[in-house]
C-alpha cells in the first residue's frame, strides 16, 4: 500500500475507536472501552510506521504525496478537496502524536480505572487523537482549520471532563474562547491566502507564493501574522497563554497528552508547515521568534514560584514551546521539530509522574504539602527524576541535545540572533532550577501524612475528594473524580507507559548528536529544502562547545536548586521575604490575567452592559413590545365580534353578502 | 311563463330560509331553513337555465343537491351527537366559539 493509503488508515482507527466507544457505552464493559481506545491508537501508530517505511522507500525528492477522498466543496473557482498531504513532516508528527498517545492511553487505562466517566473519557481522548491527526495530515488550509477547531473542542471537552467542578468548566470555557480567537486568526489568514493565490492546497500555495509575493510585502506579512495569532493561541504563547495553566483542571492524562505533548505543539507544526510563507516575511518570523523568546523567559520565571505541581509543569511546557517557536521561526526547523519530539517524551512523562503523586495525595496539587515520596513511591520518583533530568537538559539526556541544537543554530545565524542563544541559555538555567525545585521539594525529606500512609499500609483510597483549587468537598458521583485513585506502583499499564517514556526521555537524544548522526533533520530535510535558512548549519565544533556550555548551565541550575532546597531549605523563604515584591509579581503570573481582564474583558463587558441598558431596553424592547401592543390592541377590538352566538355570525354573513350584492348592483347600473 | 315569477319565488324562499336561520334556535329547524335557502338557489339556477337555453344551470342544481345531502348528513350527525351527550339542543346555549 502507498504512504497515503496508510495515512488514511491512521486517520480511520482513532475515529472508529471514538465512535465505537461512544455508541457502545452501555454495553461495553469498562475494561473493553479502555482496550478499544488504546488499541485504536496503537493501530494508528503501526500504520504511521508503515507510512514511514513506504516513504523511506522512495527517493528524498519524491517524498511528498497528496491524496483526496472526494471534493468537499467545488463552486465558483473554489476547489476544496477532502485531501491529505503526506510528507516527512506530517509523518513525523503522526508518529510523535500516535506514539505518545498510545502510551498515554495505556496510562489512562490504569489511572482513570474507577472513574464513572470512563467511556466518555476514552471516547473524547480518541476523538482528540483523530482531530490532531487530521490537523497534521490535512492537505489544504480548510481541512487544517477543521482539525484545528476539532482539537480545540476536544481540549475543551477534556478540560471540563469533571463537569460538576465549577473551576473545571470555567477553565474549559476559557481555553475554548482563547482558542477561538486563534481560530479566527487562522481563518482570516486562509481567506487572505485564497484572495492572493486563489487556492487552499498546500503544494500550490507554497509553490506560487514566491512568485506572487515580494519579500516583506504587507500581504504576506499580514498572512503570517494572522497565522501566528492561531499558532500562539493554540501553543499558549504570550499573550494568549493564560488558558494553559487553568487547563490543568482536567484529568492528568489530558494534561499530559493535550496540554504537553501534542495539541499545544500544533502552533510549532503550523509555523514549520508554512515556512515557505515565513521565509517571504522575515519580519513576521522575527516577531514570532521574539514572542517565543519572551514566552520562554516569562513562563520560566513564573514556574520558579508556582506552588501547584501541575501548573508549574504547565508553565514549563509554555517555556519549552517557546524554544520550539524560536527554533522553527529562525530557521532551525529540524532542531525545533526534534525538540518537539523530545519534549513530548519527557513532558508527558513528568505529567504522568505528577499524576501518580497527585493521585496519592487525593487530588491535592500543592507542593508545600508534599514531601518524602522518594520512599513511598520509588518507581514514580525514578521516572520523575528521568523526566526532570531531560527537561533540565542534563548532559546526554534527550532535552540536552534538542535544546542546544536550537541555540547553536541561533548562534550560527549570528547577528541579532545571538540574543536567542544568550537568553536561551539563561532560560535553560531557570529551567534546571525550577525543575529540580519541584523534584527536591516533592521527593526527598520526611514523608508527608499521605506518603507515610502509603508506606505503612500501601493504601491510597480517600473518603472525600476535594477540589484542589477551592478546597471544597466533592461527592464522587458522575462528573467528579472518583474516591479511589491509582498510582503507578499499583498499576502495571501505568508503569509500562512510564517506563517506555523514561527510556525515551533519557536516550531519544542520541538519534541526533552533532557530528555523529542527524537522523531527524535528515529525514525532514526534503520538506525544508526550499528555505534558504535550511542551508545554515552550525559547525560541529561550535555545536559541541554549545553543548558544553549547556551542560555547565544545566549542572549549575541543578546545583543551585540542590543548595536552595536541600542544603539550605530555609533559604527560599528568606529570599521570598527579601524580594517580596518580585515574588508577588511572579506568583501572580506577571498579572497577565488581570491585564487581559482590564484591557479586553472589562471594556467588552462595559459595552455589553451599555448595550443591555440602552439598546436592548429602549430600542429592541421598544420595537418588540410596541408590535405586541398594536397586535394585542386590535385583537381586543375584534374580539367583541366573536360572541359565540352562531346566529349572530349568520346575520353578519348575510349583511356582508347583502352589502356586496348591493355594491355590485349599484356599480353595474 | 315569465322569468320574473321564478326569481320572485326564489327570492321569497331564500328570505324565508334566512329569516328562519336568524330567529330560530333549534338546530333541526335551522338545518331545514338551510335546505330552503339552497333550494331557492336551485330554483333560480333552473329558471335561468331555461331562460338561457342550455343545461349548465341544471347541472349546477344537481351538484348543489349533492352538496346539500352531504351537509344534511353531517348536520344531522352533529345533532344526534349533541343529543347523545345530553347537551341542550339550542344553538344559543352552544357558544364554545366565543373569543
Amino acid at each position: 500500500m502507498s504512504a497515503t493509503g496508510w495515512a488514511w488508515l491512521v486517520l480511520l482507527f482513532p475515529l472508529l475507536g471514538s465512535i465505537a466507544i461512544a455508541l457502545g457505552f452501555k454495553v461495553l464493559p469498562t475494561k473493553a472501552a479502555g482496550a478499544i481506545g488504546t488499541a485504536a491508537i496503537g493501530l494508528a501508530f503501526l500504520c504511521g510506521i508503515a507510512a514511514l517505511i513506504s516513504l523511506l522507500g522512495e527517493s528524498a525528492e519524491a517524498r511528498h504525496h497528496a491524496s483526496s477522498l472526494w471534493d468537499y466543496a467545488s463552486v465558483a473557482g473554489l476547489d476544496i478537496k477532502l485531501g491529505i498531504f503526506v510528507d516527512p513532516l506530517s509523518v513525523f508528527m503522526v508518529l510523535v502524536v500516535t506514539g505518545v498517545s498510545t502510551l498515554i492511553h495505556l496510562y489512562s487505562f490504569g489511572y482513570m480505572r474507577s472513574d464513572e466517566g470512563y467511556h466518555r473519557f476514552f471516547s473524547y481522548l480518541n476523538f482528540f487523537v483523530f482531530s490532531m491527526l487530521l490537523l497534521v495530515l490535512a492537505g489544504n488550509f480548510v481541512l487544517l482549520i477543521v482539525g484545528w477547531a476539532f482539537v480545540g473542542f476536544a481540549s475543551y471537552a477534556l478540560i471540563s471532563f469533571w463537569y460538576r467542578r465549577q473551576t473545571a468548566t470555567k477553565a474549559g470555557m476559557k481555553a475554548f474562547v482563547i482558542n477561538v480567537v486563534g481560530d479566527i486568526g487562522l481563518v482570516l489568514a486562509a481567506f487572505l491566502i485564497f484572495r492572493e493565490l486563489g487556492t487552499f492546497e498546500y503544494s500550490e500555495v507554497f509553490a506560487k507564493a514566491p512568485h506572487v509575493f515580494h519579500t516583506n510585502e504587507w500581504t504576506v506579512t499580514a498572512i503570517c501574522l494572522l497565522l501566528l495569532v492561531g499558532a500562539f493561541a493554540k501553543s499558549a504563547q504570550l499573550p494568549f497563554h493564560t488558558w494553559l495553566p487553568d487547563a490543568m483542571e482536567g484529568p492528568t492524562p489530558v494534561s499530559s497528552l493535550i496540554h504537553a505533548a501534542t495539541m499545544v505543539t500544533a502552533g510549532v507544526y503550523l509555523i514549520a508547515r508554512t515556512h515557505a510563507l515565513f521565509v517571504l516575511a522575515p519580519t513576521a518570523a522575527d516577531i514570532a521568534a521574539f514572542v517565543g523568546l519572551a514566552t520562554l523567559l516569562v513562563a520560566a520565571t513564573i514556574a520558579l514560584v508556582m506552588t501547584d505541581l501541575k501548573r508549574a509543569i504547565a508553565y514549563s511546557t509554555m517555556s519549552q514551546i517557546g524554544y520550539m517557536i524560536v527554533g522553527v521561526s529562525i530557521g532551525a526547523y529540524g532542531a525545533g521539530m526534534f525538540h518537539l519530539m523530545t519534549h513530548a517524551f519527557f513532558k508527558a512523562l513528568l505529567f504522568m509522574a505528577a499524576g501518580s503523586i497527585i493521585a496519592a495525595m487525593a487530588n491535592e496539587q500543592n507542593i508545600d504539602k508534599m514531601s518524602g515520596f522518594a520512599k513511598a513511591m520509588r518507581f514514580t520518583s525514578i521516572t520523575m527524576v528521568c523526566g526532570g533530568l531531560a527537561l533540565a537538559a542534563f548532559p546526554l539526556t534527550s532535552g540536552f541535545f534538542s535544546k542546544d541544537e536550537i541555540l547553536a543554530y541561533a548562534g550560527a545565524r549570528g547577528g541579532m540572533y545571538l540574543i536567542f542563544t544568550v537568553l536561551g541559555y539563561f532560560g535553560a538555567f531557570l529551567t534546571a532550577i525550577y525543575t529540580f525545585r519541584l523534584i527536591f521539594r516533592v521527593l526527598p525529606g520526611k514523608p508527608c501524612p499521605e506518603a507515610q500512609e502509603l508506606i505503612d499500609s500501601g493504601h491510597v483510597a480517600h473518603e472525600s475528594p476535594r477540589n484542589p483549587a477551592t478546597g471544597e468537598e466533592e461527592d464522587t458521583g458522575v462528573g467528579f473524580p472518583g474516591a479511589e485513585h491509582h498510582i503507578a506502583e499499583q498499576s502495571p499499564p501505568m508503569r509500562i507507559a512510564m517506563a517506555v517514556l523514561a527510556f525515551l526521555a533519557l536516550f531519544a537524544g542520541f538519534v541526533q548528536v552533532p557530528g555523529v548522526d542527524n537522523a531527524i533533520a535528515n529525514f525532514l530535510d526534503p520538506v525544508f529544502a526550499d528555505s534558504p535558512l535550511a542551508a545554515i548549519h552550525p559547525s560541529t565544533s561550535w555545536s559541541w562547545i554549545g553543548l558544553g556550555i549547556g551542560a555547565v548551565i544545566s549542572l549549575a541550575g541543578i546545583g543551585v536548586a540542590y543548595w536552595l532546597y536541600v542544603v539550605r531549605p530555609e533559604m527560599p523563604a528568606k529570599l521570598q521575604k527579601r524580594f517580596a515584591a518580585l515574588h508577588t509579581f511572579l506568583y501572580n503570573k506577571w498579572y497577565f490575567d488581570e491585564a487581559i481582564d482590564f484591557l479586553i474583558v472589562g471594556p467588552a463587558l462595559a459595552v455589553g452592559r451599555f448595550a443591555n441598558r440602552v439598546f436592548e431596553r429602549l430600542v429592541v424592547n421598544g420595537l418588540v413590545s410596541g408590535t405586541e401592543d398594536v397586535v394585542g390592541g386590535s385583537g381586543r377590538v375584534v374580539r367583541v365580534v366573536q360572541s359565540g352566538f352562531v346566529r349572530s355570525y349568520a346575520l353578519l354573513l348575510l349583511i356582508g353578502f347583502a352589502g356586496l350584492a348591493l355594491y355590485f348592483l349599484l356599480s353595474s347600473s | 311563463m315569465n322569468i320574473e315569477w321564478y326569481i320572485v319565488l326564489s327570492s321569497l324562499l331564500f328570505a324565508v330560509g334566512a329569516m328562519g336561520i336568524l330567529i330560530r334556535r333549534s338546530p333541526v329547524v335551522i338545518l331545514l331553513c338551510l335546505e330552503l335557502m339552497l333550494n331557492a338557489g336551485n330554483l333560480a339556477l333552473v329558471a335561468f337555465s331555461r331562460m338561457v337555453g342550455n343545461q349548465q344551470g341544471q347541472i349546477f342544481a344537481i351538484v348543489v343537491m349533492v352538496v346539500a345531502a352531504c351537509e344534511v348528513v353531517v348536520g344531522l350527525g352533529l345533532i344526534v351527537a349533541i343529543f347523545r351527550r345530553k347537551l341542550p339542543l339550542d344553538v344559543d346555549a352552544l357558544r364554545e366559539l366565543r373569543g
